[in-house]
Protein backbone atom coordinates (compact mmCIF):
# COMPACT_ATOMS: atom_id res chain seq x y z
CA UNK A 1 0.00 0.00 0.00
CA UNK A 2 1.43 3.46 -0.66
CA UNK A 3 0.79 7.10 0.70
CA UNK A 4 -1.69 7.52 -2.90
CA UNK A 5 -4.71 9.28 -1.75
CA UNK A 6 -7.32 7.48 -4.54
CA UNK A 7 -10.79 9.08 -2.15
CA UNK A 8 -10.56 12.35 -0.75
CA UNK A 9 -14.15 14.01 0.45
CA UNK A 10 -14.58 17.24 2.70
CA UNK A 11 -17.70 18.05 4.17
CA UNK A 12 -19.45 16.11 2.04
CA UNK A 13 -23.07 16.90 1.85
CA UNK A 14 -26.22 16.01 0.51
CA UNK A 15 -29.75 17.23 1.42
CA UNK A 16 -33.18 16.29 -0.23
CA UNK A 17 -35.37 18.95 0.61
CA UNK A 18 -35.01 19.63 4.88
CA UNK A 19 -33.38 15.86 4.87
CA UNK A 20 -30.03 15.90 5.09
CA UNK A 21 -28.97 12.13 4.23
CA UNK A 22 -25.42 12.84 3.90
CA UNK A 23 -24.14 15.19 6.79
CA UNK A 24 -20.77 16.40 5.77
CA UNK A 25 -18.52 13.64 5.92
CA UNK A 26 -14.68 13.83 5.60
CA UNK A 27 -12.18 10.85 5.10
CA UNK A 28 -10.16 9.87 3.10
CA UNK A 29 -9.18 6.21 0.71
CA UNK A 30 -5.50 5.28 0.14
CA UNK A 31 -4.47 3.00 -3.17
CA UNK A 32 -4.95 -0.64 -2.65
CA UNK A 33 -6.84 -0.49 0.90
CA UNK A 34 -10.14 -2.71 1.37
CA UNK A 35 -12.47 0.10 2.67
CA UNK A 36 -15.41 -1.29 4.73
CA UNK A 37 -18.40 1.46 4.10
CA UNK A 38 -20.81 0.38 7.56
CA UNK A 39 -24.20 1.81 8.35
CA UNK A 40 -27.72 0.86 9.31
CA UNK A 41 -30.13 1.01 7.01
CA UNK A 42 -31.10 4.88 6.00
CA UNK A 43 -27.74 5.81 7.61
CA UNK A 44 -27.16 7.62 3.97
CA UNK A 45 -24.63 4.75 2.76
CA UNK A 46 -26.02 4.36 -0.90
CA UNK A 47 -26.44 8.22 -1.23
CA UNK A 48 -22.73 8.83 -0.43
CA UNK A 49 -21.20 5.73 -2.83
CA UNK A 50 -24.01 7.45 -5.47
CA UNK A 51 -22.35 10.74 -4.91
CA UNK A 52 -18.44 9.12 -5.34
CA UNK A 53 -19.63 7.53 -8.56
CA UNK A 54 -20.72 10.17 -10.40
CA UNK A 55 -24.43 9.15 -10.10
CA UNK A 56 -25.80 11.76 -7.50
CA UNK A 57 -24.99 15.98 -7.42
CA UNK A 58 -23.92 16.69 -3.83
CA UNK A 59 -25.80 19.77 -1.99
CA UNK A 60 -22.32 20.67 -0.75
CA UNK A 61 -18.80 19.79 0.00
CA UNK A 62 -15.96 18.65 -1.91
CA UNK A 63 -14.64 15.36 -2.68
CA UNK A 64 -12.13 13.63 -5.74
CA UNK A 65 -12.19 9.79 -6.67
CA UNK A 66 -9.20 8.87 -8.61
CA UNK A 67 -8.15 12.33 -8.73
CA UNK A 68 -11.66 13.72 -10.84
CA UNK A 69 -13.83 16.11 -9.32
CA UNK A 70 -17.56 14.98 -8.17
CA UNK A 71 -18.57 18.00 -9.09
CA UNK A 72 -17.42 18.35 -12.39
CA UNK A 73 -16.11 15.18 -13.88
CA UNK A 74 -18.34 12.45 -13.26
CA UNK A 75 -17.97 11.22 -16.60
CA UNK A 76 -14.03 11.05 -15.50
CA UNK A 77 -15.25 9.27 -12.51
CA UNK A 78 -17.13 6.63 -14.55
CA UNK A 79 -14.37 5.66 -16.55
CA UNK A 80 -11.97 5.13 -13.99
CA UNK A 81 -14.09 3.07 -11.60
CA UNK A 82 -15.72 -0.25 -11.47
CA UNK A 83 -19.01 -1.53 -10.15
CA UNK A 84 -21.04 -3.52 -8.91
CA UNK A 85 -24.41 -4.50 -6.63
CA UNK A 86 -25.65 -7.36 -5.13
CA UNK A 87 -29.38 -6.50 -6.91
CA UNK A 88 -27.60 -5.51 -10.49
CA UNK A 89 -24.61 -6.96 -12.10
CA UNK A 90 -25.11 -8.93 -14.91
CA UNK A 91 -27.36 -9.26 -18.12
CA UNK A 92 -29.12 -13.03 -17.46
CA UNK A 93 -30.16 -13.53 -20.84
CA UNK A 94 -26.86 -13.08 -22.02
CA UNK A 95 -23.77 -16.03 -21.83
CA UNK A 96 -20.84 -15.09 -19.71
CA UNK A 97 -18.60 -14.22 -22.98
CA UNK A 98 -21.04 -11.80 -24.16
CA UNK A 99 -21.57 -10.09 -20.72
CA UNK A 100 -17.83 -9.71 -21.02
CA UNK A 101 -17.43 -8.18 -24.31
CA UNK A 102 -20.89 -5.48 -23.98
CA UNK A 103 -18.92 -4.41 -20.33
CA UNK A 104 -15.25 -4.01 -21.57
CA UNK A 105 -16.68 -3.10 -24.97
CA UNK A 106 -18.42 0.07 -22.89
CA UNK A 107 -15.41 1.21 -21.58
CA UNK A 108 -14.07 1.25 -24.98
CA UNK A 109 -11.53 -1.69 -24.84
CA UNK A 110 -9.75 -3.14 -27.69
CA UNK A 111 -11.08 -6.00 -29.28
CA UNK A 112 -7.60 -7.75 -29.18
CA UNK A 113 -7.52 -6.94 -25.86
CA UNK A 114 -11.15 -8.56 -24.84
CA UNK A 115 -10.05 -11.38 -26.45
CA UNK A 116 -7.15 -12.35 -25.36
CA UNK A 117 -7.97 -11.12 -21.49
CA UNK A 118 -11.45 -12.85 -21.25
CA UNK A 119 -10.11 -16.43 -22.45
CA UNK A 120 -7.45 -15.61 -19.31
CA UNK A 121 -10.77 -14.46 -17.13
CA UNK A 122 -12.21 -17.81 -17.95
CA UNK A 123 -9.27 -20.07 -17.27
CA UNK A 124 -9.08 -18.47 -13.82
CA UNK A 125 -13.02 -18.61 -12.92
CA UNK A 126 -12.68 -22.70 -13.75
CA UNK A 127 -15.64 -21.63 -15.87
CA UNK A 128 -14.25 -23.06 -19.41
CA UNK A 129 -17.32 -25.38 -19.64
CA UNK A 130 -19.89 -22.63 -18.71
CA UNK A 131 -18.48 -19.64 -21.04
CA UNK A 132 -21.28 -19.88 -23.56
CA UNK A 133 -23.76 -20.58 -21.49
CA UNK A 134 -26.17 -17.92 -20.10
CA UNK A 135 -25.62 -16.62 -17.02
CA UNK A 136 -28.88 -17.03 -16.10
CA UNK A 137 -28.15 -20.48 -15.43
CA UNK A 138 -25.26 -19.62 -13.10
CA UNK A 139 -25.43 -20.40 -9.20
CA UNK A 140 -25.54 -17.10 -7.78
CA UNK A 141 -22.28 -17.44 -5.76
CA UNK A 142 -20.68 -18.10 -9.49
CA UNK A 143 -22.61 -14.90 -10.86
CA UNK A 144 -21.09 -12.81 -7.96
CA UNK A 145 -17.59 -13.70 -8.78
CA UNK A 146 -18.10 -13.27 -12.64
CA UNK A 147 -19.54 -9.85 -11.32
CA UNK A 148 -17.03 -9.00 -9.80
CA UNK A 149 -14.32 -9.90 -12.44
CA UNK A 150 -16.64 -8.13 -15.12
CA UNK A 151 -16.61 -4.51 -12.89
CA UNK A 152 -12.24 -4.95 -12.61
CA UNK A 153 -11.81 -6.07 -16.40
CA UNK A 154 -11.47 -2.63 -17.32
CA UNK A 155 -8.66 -2.39 -14.73
CA UNK A 156 -10.00 0.78 -12.95
CA UNK A 157 -8.07 1.90 -9.97
CA UNK A 158 -11.20 1.80 -7.92
CA UNK A 159 -14.44 -0.82 -7.31
CA UNK A 160 -17.41 -0.18 -5.74
CA UNK A 161 -18.71 -3.33 -4.35
CA UNK A 162 -22.61 -2.56 -2.87
CA UNK A 163 -23.72 -5.51 -0.77
CA UNK A 164 -21.77 -7.94 -3.01
CA UNK A 165 -22.36 -11.33 -1.16
CA UNK A 166 -25.59 -10.94 0.17
CA UNK A 167 -27.93 -14.65 0.20
CA UNK A 168 -24.36 -16.10 -1.38
CA UNK A 169 -23.27 -19.38 0.30
CA UNK A 170 -20.85 -19.42 3.25
CA UNK A 171 -18.20 -21.20 1.04
CA UNK A 172 -18.94 -18.96 -2.29
CA UNK A 173 -18.63 -15.75 0.43
CA UNK A 174 -15.37 -16.99 1.21
CA UNK A 175 -13.90 -17.76 -2.47
CA UNK A 176 -15.49 -13.79 -3.16
CA UNK A 177 -12.86 -12.15 -0.13
CA UNK A 178 -10.08 -13.97 -1.84
CA UNK A 179 -10.94 -12.34 -4.65
CA UNK A 180 -11.30 -9.27 -3.17
CA UNK A 181 -7.54 -9.59 -1.58
CA UNK A 182 -6.30 -10.64 -5.10
CA UNK A 183 -7.40 -7.22 -7.01
CA UNK A 184 -6.62 -5.09 -4.08
CA UNK A 185 -2.69 -6.97 -4.14
CA UNK A 186 -2.38 -5.68 -7.60
CA UNK A 187 -3.36 -2.06 -6.67
CA UNK A 188 -7.01 -1.70 -7.03
CA UNK A 189 -8.61 -0.27 -3.80
CA UNK A 190 -12.12 -1.84 -2.75
CA UNK A 191 -14.71 0.32 -1.04
CA UNK A 192 -17.49 -1.92 -0.08
CA UNK A 193 -20.45 -2.30 1.68
CA UNK A 194 -21.43 -5.33 3.22
CA UNK A 195 -24.05 -6.63 5.97
CA UNK A 196 -22.08 -9.01 7.48
CA UNK A 197 -20.07 -8.35 10.27
CA UNK A 198 -17.57 -11.07 10.26
CA UNK A 199 -16.66 -9.24 6.46
CA UNK A 200 -15.86 -6.07 8.52
CA UNK A 201 -12.75 -7.94 10.14
CA UNK A 202 -11.32 -8.51 6.47
CA UNK A 203 -11.58 -4.51 5.98
CA UNK A 204 -8.45 -2.73 6.42
CA UNK A 205 -10.28 0.04 7.48
CA UNK A 206 -13.76 0.26 8.00
CA UNK A 207 -16.54 3.57 8.59
CA UNK A 208 -19.49 3.49 10.25
CA UNK A 209 -22.66 6.17 9.29
CA UNK A 210 -24.87 6.99 12.06
CA UNK A 211 -27.79 9.00 10.67
CA UNK A 212 -25.75 10.51 7.45
CA UNK A 213 -22.27 11.19 9.88
CA UNK A 214 -19.44 9.11 10.00
CA UNK A 215 -19.35 8.17 13.54
CA UNK A 216 -16.00 5.55 13.73
CA UNK A 217 -13.32 5.50 11.55
CA UNK A 218 -10.47 3.14 11.69
CA UNK A 219 -8.65 -0.69 11.54
CA UNK A 220 -10.93 -3.46 12.93
CA UNK A 221 -8.76 -3.69 15.62
CA UNK A 222 -8.72 0.02 16.64
CA UNK A 223 -12.13 0.07 16.66
CA UNK A 224 -13.03 -3.34 18.78
CA UNK A 225 -10.44 -1.64 21.07
CA UNK A 226 -12.10 1.19 21.43
CA UNK A 227 -15.33 0.20 22.07
CA UNK A 228 -14.10 -2.19 24.44
CA UNK A 229 -15.77 -4.95 21.81
CA UNK A 230 -15.03 -8.32 21.33
CA UNK A 231 -16.41 -8.48 17.83
CA UNK A 232 -17.16 -6.14 14.94
CA UNK A 233 -20.87 -6.62 15.71
CA UNK A 234 -20.62 -5.50 18.73
CA UNK A 235 -18.69 -2.36 17.63
CA UNK A 236 -21.86 -2.25 15.07
CA UNK A 237 -24.79 -2.80 17.14
CA UNK A 238 -23.30 -0.19 20.23
CA UNK A 239 -22.78 2.92 17.54
CA UNK A 240 -26.14 1.77 15.28
CA UNK A 241 -28.52 1.75 18.51
CA UNK A 242 -27.50 5.50 18.77
CA UNK A 243 -29.49 6.42 15.15
CA UNK A 244 -32.49 8.52 15.74
CA UNK A 245 -33.02 8.05 12.47
CA UNK A 246 -35.63 4.87 11.30
CA UNK A 247 -35.02 2.53 8.38
CA UNK A 248 -34.35 3.30 4.62
CA UNK B 1 -50.09 -34.03 15.62
CA UNK B 2 -47.35 -32.18 14.39
CA UNK B 3 -47.81 -28.30 12.84
CA UNK B 4 -46.00 -29.39 9.89
CA UNK B 5 -45.29 -32.45 8.16
CA UNK B 6 -43.32 -32.86 4.89
CA UNK B 7 -42.65 -36.17 3.01
CA UNK B 8 -40.50 -36.46 -0.04
CA UNK B 9 -41.31 -33.18 -1.57
CA UNK B 10 -40.35 -32.54 -4.91
CA UNK B 11 -40.25 -29.25 -6.64
CA UNK B 12 -39.21 -28.75 -10.99
CA UNK B 13 -39.20 -26.25 -13.15
CA UNK B 14 -38.44 -25.94 -16.25
CA UNK B 15 -35.71 -23.04 -17.59
CA UNK B 16 -35.20 -23.60 -21.81
CA UNK B 17 -34.39 -27.38 -21.76
CA UNK B 18 -33.15 -28.09 -18.52
CA UNK B 19 -34.93 -29.31 -15.67
CA UNK B 20 -34.09 -27.82 -12.61
CA UNK B 21 -34.47 -28.96 -9.47
CA UNK B 22 -35.72 -26.38 -7.24
CA UNK B 23 -36.65 -28.96 -3.97
CA UNK B 24 -35.35 -32.32 -4.08
CA UNK B 25 -37.10 -34.82 -2.00
CA UNK B 26 -37.03 -32.98 1.55
CA UNK B 27 -39.19 -34.51 4.42
CA UNK B 28 -39.99 -32.42 7.69
CA UNK B 29 -41.33 -32.15 10.78
CA UNK B 30 -42.31 -28.92 12.78
CA UNK B 31 -43.89 -29.55 16.32
CA UNK B 32 -46.28 -27.57 17.40
CA UNK B 33 -45.20 -24.07 19.24
CA UNK B 34 -41.31 -24.29 17.74
CA UNK B 35 -40.09 -21.91 15.93
CA UNK B 36 -37.98 -23.54 13.12
CA UNK B 37 -35.39 -21.89 10.98
CA UNK B 38 -34.19 -23.29 7.31
CA UNK B 39 -30.86 -22.10 7.07
CA UNK B 40 -29.44 -21.59 3.65
CA UNK B 41 -28.14 -19.35 0.94
CA UNK B 42 -30.23 -18.00 -2.26
CA UNK B 43 -31.21 -20.88 -4.78
CA UNK B 44 -31.14 -23.57 -1.60
CA UNK B 45 -34.94 -23.47 -2.41
CA UNK B 46 -36.08 -22.28 0.57
CA UNK B 47 -38.96 -20.57 -1.15
CA UNK B 48 -40.11 -22.89 -3.29
CA UNK B 49 -40.33 -25.40 0.22
CA UNK B 50 -42.48 -22.55 1.77
CA UNK B 51 -44.89 -21.76 -1.41
CA UNK B 52 -45.37 -25.67 -1.45
CA UNK B 53 -46.05 -25.63 2.06
CA UNK B 54 -48.46 -22.84 2.12
CA UNK B 55 -50.50 -24.16 -1.32
CA UNK B 56 -49.04 -21.79 -3.36
CA UNK B 57 -46.95 -24.10 -5.66
CA UNK B 58 -48.30 -27.72 -6.52
CA UNK B 59 -45.37 -30.66 -5.86
CA UNK B 60 -44.19 -33.20 -8.27
CA UNK B 61 -43.19 -35.39 -5.78
CA UNK B 62 -43.98 -36.42 -2.24
CA UNK B 63 -47.18 -34.57 0.30
CA UNK B 64 -47.40 -32.39 3.18
CA UNK B 65 -49.85 -31.22 5.77
CA UNK B 66 -50.03 -28.07 7.77
CA UNK B 67 -52.14 -28.16 11.01
CA UNK B 68 -53.25 -31.64 9.49
CA UNK B 69 -54.31 -30.49 6.22
CA UNK B 70 -53.36 -32.00 3.09
CA UNK B 71 -51.17 -29.16 1.25
CA UNK B 72 -52.98 -29.74 -2.47
CA UNK B 73 -56.44 -31.30 -1.03
CA UNK B 74 -57.32 -28.99 1.99
CA UNK B 75 -55.89 -25.94 -0.37
CA UNK B 76 -58.68 -23.78 0.88
CA UNK B 77 -57.83 -25.13 4.81
CA UNK B 78 -54.25 -24.27 4.63
CA UNK B 79 -54.95 -20.62 3.26
CA UNK B 80 -56.69 -19.91 6.38
CA UNK B 81 -54.37 -21.76 8.86
CA UNK B 82 -51.25 -20.32 7.70
CA UNK B 83 -50.11 -16.43 7.61
CA UNK B 84 -47.22 -16.50 5.10
CA UNK B 85 -44.92 -13.02 4.45
CA UNK B 86 -43.15 -13.38 1.53
CA UNK B 87 -39.64 -12.43 0.92
CA UNK B 88 -40.58 -9.37 -1.42
CA UNK B 89 -42.77 -6.13 -0.14
CA UNK B 90 -46.34 -7.16 -1.17
CA UNK B 91 -48.53 -4.73 0.20
CA UNK B 92 -50.87 -2.48 -1.27
CA UNK B 93 -48.43 0.71 -2.14
CA UNK B 94 -51.14 2.92 -2.14
CA UNK B 95 -53.17 2.10 0.12
CA UNK B 96 -52.74 3.52 3.91
CA UNK B 97 -51.15 1.05 7.17
CA UNK B 98 -54.65 1.15 8.65
CA UNK B 99 -55.95 -0.13 5.09
CA UNK B 100 -54.17 -2.40 4.33
CA UNK B 101 -54.25 -4.34 8.11
CA UNK B 102 -58.14 -3.78 7.98
CA UNK B 103 -57.91 -5.40 4.05
CA UNK B 104 -55.80 -8.44 5.42
CA UNK B 105 -58.06 -8.68 8.22
CA UNK B 106 -61.57 -8.33 5.96
CA UNK B 107 -60.59 -10.95 3.78
CA UNK B 108 -60.05 -13.03 6.63
CA UNK B 109 -63.62 -12.43 7.90
CA UNK B 110 -61.97 -10.85 11.17
CA UNK B 111 -61.43 -7.69 12.02
CA UNK B 112 -58.65 -5.47 13.69
CA UNK B 113 -60.08 -5.50 16.93
CA UNK B 114 -60.91 -9.05 17.29
CA UNK B 115 -57.34 -10.03 16.83
CA UNK B 116 -55.48 -7.02 18.10
CA UNK B 117 -53.97 -8.54 21.19
CA UNK B 118 -51.54 -10.50 18.77
CA UNK B 119 -50.43 -7.74 17.04
CA UNK B 120 -50.41 -4.86 19.73
CA UNK B 121 -46.50 -5.62 20.12
CA UNK B 122 -45.61 -5.15 16.79
CA UNK B 123 -48.77 -2.92 15.10
CA UNK B 124 -48.46 -0.33 18.20
CA UNK B 125 -45.04 0.36 16.95
CA UNK B 126 -46.30 1.50 13.41
CA UNK B 127 -49.62 2.55 14.30
CA UNK B 128 -48.77 6.64 15.25
CA UNK B 129 -48.28 6.49 11.27
CA UNK B 130 -52.00 4.46 10.08
CA UNK B 131 -52.55 7.62 7.67
CA UNK B 132 -49.43 6.81 5.84
CA UNK B 133 -49.33 5.19 2.39
CA UNK B 134 -47.30 2.03 2.97
CA UNK B 135 -45.16 2.91 0.03
CA UNK B 136 -43.50 5.67 1.81
CA UNK B 137 -42.51 3.72 5.11
CA UNK B 138 -39.23 2.86 5.65
CA UNK B 139 -37.86 -0.45 5.13
CA UNK B 140 -38.25 -1.68 9.36
CA UNK B 141 -41.90 -0.48 8.86
CA UNK B 142 -43.13 -2.03 5.79
CA UNK B 143 -41.26 -5.31 7.65
CA UNK B 144 -43.34 -4.39 10.98
CA UNK B 145 -46.49 -3.83 8.71
CA UNK B 146 -46.11 -7.28 6.75
CA UNK B 147 -45.84 -9.04 10.07
CA UNK B 148 -49.08 -7.75 11.00
CA UNK B 149 -51.03 -8.37 8.36
CA UNK B 150 -49.81 -12.07 8.28
CA UNK B 151 -50.58 -12.41 11.14
CA UNK B 152 -54.53 -10.31 11.51
CA UNK B 153 -56.50 -13.79 10.86
CA UNK B 154 -54.74 -15.27 14.06
CA UNK B 155 -52.63 -17.67 11.76
CA UNK B 156 -51.86 -21.62 13.23
CA UNK B 157 -48.35 -21.78 11.03
CA UNK B 158 -46.50 -18.73 10.26
CA UNK B 159 -44.08 -18.74 7.23
CA UNK B 160 -41.53 -16.12 6.79
CA UNK B 161 -39.63 -16.03 4.16
CA UNK B 162 -35.88 -14.11 4.52
CA UNK B 163 -37.63 -11.15 6.87
CA UNK B 164 -34.40 -10.43 7.56
CA UNK B 165 -32.14 -10.20 4.34
CA UNK B 166 -30.94 -6.88 3.61
CA UNK B 167 -31.76 -5.91 7.34
CA UNK B 168 -29.03 -4.30 9.14
CA UNK B 169 -27.77 -6.11 12.46
CA UNK B 170 -29.58 -4.07 14.86
CA UNK B 171 -32.81 -3.84 12.99
CA UNK B 172 -32.63 -7.91 12.70
CA UNK B 173 -32.25 -8.27 16.23
CA UNK B 174 -35.22 -6.55 17.14
CA UNK B 175 -37.32 -8.85 14.44
CA UNK B 176 -36.22 -11.45 16.40
CA UNK B 177 -37.33 -10.47 19.31
CA UNK B 178 -40.43 -9.76 18.19
CA UNK B 179 -40.94 -13.39 16.96
CA UNK B 180 -39.65 -14.83 20.33
CA UNK B 181 -42.76 -12.93 21.73
CA UNK B 182 -45.16 -14.11 19.02
CA UNK B 183 -43.63 -17.69 19.77
CA UNK B 184 -45.12 -17.11 23.30
CA UNK B 185 -48.81 -17.02 22.45
CA UNK B 186 -47.98 -20.19 21.14
CA UNK B 187 -47.61 -19.72 17.07
CA UNK B 188 -45.50 -22.28 15.11
CA UNK B 189 -43.09 -20.36 12.99
CA UNK B 190 -41.10 -21.37 10.11
CA UNK B 191 -38.52 -18.41 9.30
CA UNK B 192 -36.10 -18.54 6.88
CA UNK B 193 -32.48 -16.85 6.39
CA UNK B 194 -29.58 -17.10 4.49
CA UNK B 195 -27.63 -15.35 8.05
CA UNK B 196 -26.06 -18.02 9.65
CA UNK B 197 -25.41 -16.61 12.71
CA UNK B 198 -29.51 -16.66 13.00
CA UNK B 199 -29.81 -19.97 13.68
CA UNK B 200 -29.07 -19.81 17.41
CA UNK B 201 -32.33 -18.00 17.79
CA UNK B 202 -34.25 -21.07 16.99
CA UNK B 203 -35.44 -23.87 18.73
CA UNK B 204 -34.53 -26.21 15.99
CA UNK B 205 -32.80 -25.40 12.32
CA UNK B 206 -32.69 -26.97 9.09
CA UNK B 207 -30.21 -26.56 6.74
CA UNK B 208 -30.21 -26.51 3.09
CA UNK B 209 -28.70 -26.05 0.61
CA UNK B 210 -28.82 -27.19 -3.42
CA UNK B 211 -32.33 -28.36 -2.91
CA UNK B 212 -31.46 -30.78 0.23
CA UNK B 213 -31.85 -30.18 3.60
CA UNK B 214 -28.43 -31.47 4.52
CA UNK B 215 -29.21 -32.03 8.50
CA UNK B 216 -31.80 -30.86 11.22
CA UNK B 217 -31.43 -30.70 14.70
CA UNK B 218 -30.94 -28.25 17.45
CA UNK B 219 -28.05 -25.65 17.52
CA UNK B 220 -26.27 -26.74 19.74
CA UNK B 221 -26.69 -30.70 18.18
CA UNK B 222 -26.11 -29.47 14.91
CA UNK B 223 -22.66 -27.95 16.62
CA UNK B 224 -21.92 -31.12 18.93
CA UNK B 225 -22.26 -33.15 15.75
CA UNK B 226 -19.00 -31.26 14.27
CA UNK B 227 -16.58 -34.04 14.36
CA UNK B 228 -13.23 -32.58 14.10
CA UNK B 229 -11.08 -30.44 16.27
CA UNK B 230 -11.20 -26.62 15.37
CA UNK B 231 -8.31 -24.09 15.78
CA UNK B 232 -8.98 -20.47 15.48
CA UNK B 233 -5.87 -19.17 14.00
CA UNK B 234 -5.02 -15.38 14.24
CA UNK B 235 -1.18 -13.66 13.12
CA UNK B 236 0.27 -10.18 12.06
CA UNK B 237 -0.29 -11.48 8.51
CA UNK B 238 -3.53 -13.02 8.18
CA UNK B 239 -3.57 -12.87 4.08
CA UNK B 240 -0.72 -14.52 3.97
CA UNK B 241 -1.32 -16.91 6.80
CA UNK B 242 -4.49 -17.49 4.68
CA UNK B 243 -2.64 -18.83 1.92
CA UNK B 244 0.12 -21.00 4.53
CA UNK B 245 -2.68 -22.51 6.55
CA UNK B 246 -3.44 -25.53 3.99
CA UNK B 247 -0.44 -27.05 3.60
CA UNK B 248 0.64 -27.01 7.72
CA UNK B 249 0.70 -30.31 9.41
CA UNK B 250 -2.81 -31.51 10.67
CA UNK B 251 -4.85 -29.37 8.78
CA UNK B 252 -8.04 -30.69 6.86
CA UNK B 253 -9.36 -27.30 6.15
CA UNK B 254 -8.58 -23.93 6.33
CA UNK B 255 -11.01 -20.63 5.63
CA UNK B 256 -11.17 -17.19 6.80
CA UNK B 257 -13.56 -16.44 9.83
CA UNK B 258 -13.99 -13.06 10.78
CA UNK B 259 -10.88 -11.91 13.12
CA UNK B 260 -9.36 -15.08 12.94
CA UNK B 261 -8.99 -17.99 10.45
CA UNK B 262 -10.75 -21.40 11.25
CA UNK B 263 -8.59 -24.35 10.81
CA UNK B 264 -10.26 -28.15 10.69
CA UNK B 265 -7.49 -30.72 11.87
CA UNK B 266 -6.85 -34.09 11.97
CA UNK B 267 -7.75 -35.75 15.61
CA UNK B 268 -3.74 -36.47 15.88
CA UNK B 269 -2.86 -33.02 15.23
CA UNK B 270 -0.33 -31.09 17.43
CA UNK B 271 -0.59 -27.84 17.90
CA UNK B 272 2.97 -26.85 18.77
CA UNK B 273 3.65 -28.83 15.49
CA UNK B 274 1.62 -26.32 13.55
CA UNK B 275 3.15 -23.36 15.34
CA UNK B 276 6.52 -24.60 14.19
CA UNK B 277 5.76 -24.87 11.07
CA UNK B 278 3.81 -21.30 10.74
CA UNK B 279 6.87 -19.64 12.31
CA UNK B 280 8.90 -21.64 9.82
CA UNK B 281 7.12 -19.79 6.99
CA UNK B 282 7.69 -16.78 8.66
CA UNK B 283 4.64 -15.82 10.33
CA UNK B 284 5.13 -13.90 13.70
CA UNK B 285 2.60 -12.84 16.44
CA UNK B 286 0.67 -16.30 16.39
CA UNK B 287 -1.94 -16.69 18.78
CA UNK B 288 -4.01 -20.58 18.19
CA UNK B 289 -6.33 -22.11 19.99
CA UNK B 290 -8.96 -24.52 20.20
CA UNK B 291 -12.79 -23.27 19.47
CA UNK B 292 -16.26 -24.06 19.38
CA UNK B 293 -17.65 -24.79 16.21
CA UNK B 294 -20.37 -22.14 15.04
CA UNK B 295 -23.37 -23.22 12.85
CA UNK B 296 -21.47 -21.64 9.69
CA UNK B 297 -18.40 -24.22 10.67
CA UNK B 298 -20.99 -26.97 10.64
CA UNK B 299 -22.71 -25.78 7.43
CA UNK B 300 -19.36 -25.69 5.57
CA UNK B 301 -18.41 -28.78 6.38
CA UNK B 302 -21.80 -30.65 5.52
CA UNK B 303 -21.42 -28.65 2.22
CA UNK B 304 -18.24 -30.51 1.52
CA UNK B 305 -19.46 -33.84 2.59
CA UNK B 306 -22.49 -33.57 0.37
CA UNK B 307 -20.28 -32.47 -2.59
CA UNK B 308 -17.58 -35.54 -2.18
CA UNK B 309 -20.44 -37.69 -2.04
Amino acid sequence: MTDEIIIHTEGLTKRFGNFTAVDAISFEVQRGEIFGFLGANGAGKTTAMRMLIGLSMPTSGKATVAGFDVFRQTEKIKQNIGYMSQKFSLYEDLTIKENIRLYAGIYGKSDAFIKEKSERLVRQLHMEGEANKLVRSLPLGWKQKLAFSVAIFHEPRIVFLDEPTGGVDPMARREFWNMIYEAADSGITVFVTTHYMDEAEYCNRVSIMVDGRIEALDTPAVLKQTYGAATMNEVFLQLARKASRNGD
Amino acid sequence: MSAVEAHNLVKRYQSGNDTVEAVRDISLQVQKGELFGIIGPDGAGKTSLFRMLTSLLIPDGGEAHVDGSDIVKDYKAIRRKVGYMPGRFSLYQDLTVEENLHFFATIFNTSIEENYDLVRDIYGQIEPFKNRRAGALSGGMKQKLALSCALIHKPVVLFLDEPTTGVDAVSRKEFWDMLQSLKQQGITILVSTPYMDEASLCDRVALMQGGVIMTTGTPAGIINSFSLPLLAVKGDNMHGLLKDLPGAPGVEQSYSFGEHHHAIMKNDYQQEELERYLEGKGHSGLEIQPVRPTIEDCFMQLMRTDHDR
